[in-house]
């Protein structure tokens, strides 16, 4: 192997093991810079072994092993210099140290671990920023700069935001623990819209520069796929799962060759991705025999009714406005509103749909919302009032940031102003 | 470890109060700290006069500058506070649920600098 080679080999393997064995160092720091520092060491190590000696059978068990003996050397080093670490020395260092050579990989991972360290970055006394950075850096394995060119931002500003966020979890006191029962729904709620947050992130890029982004996808159903196995009995968890696949299922066909955006109604069918709406619609239906229907589920439940419809024509869409009402009544939001609005527009008209759009408008809830005013335009487009639907396209223009769409609306507003 | 929990809520609010009411109010306040006590967290806890008392001292360049009421005005402003020890964060929050006033005020929950914190960045 060439050297280049082995060591994004050493890389992958540490990429894929990171938010475990991480885990479980923060858990026996106490801390996220020294857990983070044993880890790089590890990854030295690796780094100066792996090529000559060739890769452990137990990567992961000799990653942790060999990040955990760097960890007690640390405690051991900072213990003395910083009264922080050296209780901690005296507490629990120093009895881990003792018990080094019976320690045994097989005790690695702990599931809990990562439970804990997703709830410690999603805690609700962080910011939405910085909830978002720390869970790609610490479970997903994302390096800073990474997190920078996903969220187009400065290298820089990532950092600082990632070291202000682990200078509060230390001060203030965030705990490293599954939290207890009268905060559990809270806490999952904010586990739940990080993961959320991190997939419309990727899946609303599609140009060919923004690959990076469209990993974020993959990655926040990667960390879905592991908060399901964490807390299994909690079907909101499988239905946001399910969700993402669902929608994920449609990426490659959002988007046409010369890299406009296409509705459903414009998309080819072929493209779809039939495997991950296999995989998507066989979580919901798990989620769904939990017997506990929440917002995920029923948007998941939305998706599906679209991918299971051959063809534009053949949806459902007595259903699908059977589903948005439910979601109105779990207290869905103006957006959810909005979107029922398009449903009706399908089930009893484009007239229907106008005046549920327009009464919308007038509570001026969602004026500064984009789509509330591309809805409208296209429905008065389509009811043949082209300038009210010119107005409407060209209020939409102005809250319009996104590449992609702005060209949809350009390219609608031009039919309609001829 | 240490945390003040500072009670901010509107002055106005008490205004609105029965005396009934307030009584009330003043029970849940005893209960709350004979739990804090019997639970044996607690450091310190005092009720504030309203900010009609408040008086605030600047110096700026050695010149003394004193004024009448708080230091900013806000809607919400402290009332009282308790001092807590406890193990991390989430019990803080479990307290400071607790506190009467969170169900129409405001509780700021903020760790204490100890003597191990120095030196740290």
């Amino acid at each position: 192997m060439s050297s280049e080679a082995s060591r994004a080999a050493v890389e992958a393997v540490f990429r894929e093991e990171h938010g475990a064995i991480l885990a479980s160092l923060i858990r026996m720091a106490r801390d996220f810079e020294l857990a983070e520092e044993a880890l790089q060491d590890a990854m030295l190590v690796a780094l100066d072994r792996w090529p000559a000696e060739g890769m452990p059978e137990n990567a992961a068990g000799w990653i942790m092993a060999t990040a955990r003996r760097r960890l007690i050397d640390r405690l051991r080093h900072e213990g003395q210099r910083r009264q922080r670490y050296a209780s901690w020395w005296e507490r629990e260092g120093k009895e881990m140290a003792v018990h080094e050579r019976s320690w045994d990989a097989g005790e690695f991972p702990h599931p809990d671990d990562r439970l804990r360290l997703i709830f410690t970055c999603c805690h609700p006394a962080l910011n939405h920023d910085a909830q978002v950075a720390l869970t790609l850096s610490t479970l997903g394995g994302l390096e800073t700069g990474e997190i920078a060119r996903a969220f187009l931002l400065s290298k820089p500003t990532v950092a600082q935001r990632l070291v202000r966020a682990k200078r509060k979890i230390r001060d203030a006191g965030i705990p490293y623990q599954v939290p207890p029962m009268e905060m559990l729904a809270e806490r999952l709620q904010a586990v739940m819209a990080v993961i959320y947050l991190v997939f419309n992130e990727g899946y609303a890029a599609s140009s060919g520069e923004d690959l990076i982004r469209r990993e974020l996808a993959a990655e926040a159903i990667r960390l879905a796929h592991i908060l399901c196995e964490l807390v299994p009995g909690e079907p909101e968890v499988r239905g946001l799962l399910a969700l993402m696949l669902l929608q994920n299922s449609r990426q490659t066909a959002r988007v046409s060759a010369t890299g406009d955006l296409l509705l459903l109604e414009e998309q080819d069918r072929d493209l779809w991705d039939r495997e991950a709406i296999r995989v998507g619609s066989g979580e919901l239906e798990r989620a769904l025999c939990q017997g506990c229907a929440g917002p995920y589920q029923v948007q998941a439940a939305i998706a599906a009714v679209h991918a299971e419809a051959e063809r534009w024509e053949d949806t459902d869409w007595e259903q699908i406005l059977g589903l948005y009402d439910s979601l109105l009544e779990m207290g869905g939001s103006a957006v959810v509103a909005l979107n029922r609005a398009v449903a009706l527009s399908q089930v009893e008209g484009l007239e229907a749909g106008l005046a549920a759009v327009e009464e919308l408008a007038a509570a001026g809830q969602l004026d500064e919302y984009q789509y509330l005013h591309a809805t409208r335009a296209d429905l008065l487009r389509r009811l043949g009032q082209k300038a009210a639907a010119c107005r409407a396209y060209e209020r939409a223009l102005e809250l319009c940031s996104n590449e992609q769409e702005r060209n949809f609306l350009l390219a609608r507003r031009s039919e309609v102003s001829s | 470890m240490r945390y003040l929990l500072m009670i901010y809520s509107p002055e106005s609010y008490y205004e609105t109060l029965s005396e009934q009411q307030m009584g009330e109010l003043m029970a849940g306040y005893g209960q709350f700290t004979e739990e804090l006590t019997g639970a044996g967290v607690m450091g310190a806890s005092e009720r504030l006069q309203p900010t009609a008392t408040a008086t605030t001292v600047r110096l700026r360049e050695g010149k003394l500058n004193t004024t009448d009421g708080p230091f900013a005005e806000t809607k919400e402003t402290i009332g009282g506070f308790y001092l807590i020890d406890v193990k991390d964060l989430d019990a803080a929050i479990s307290w400071a649920k607790k506190i009467p006033t969170a169900s129409y005020g405001s509780i700021e929950i903020r760790p204490i600098w100890e003597a191990e914190d120095y030196g740290e960045a």
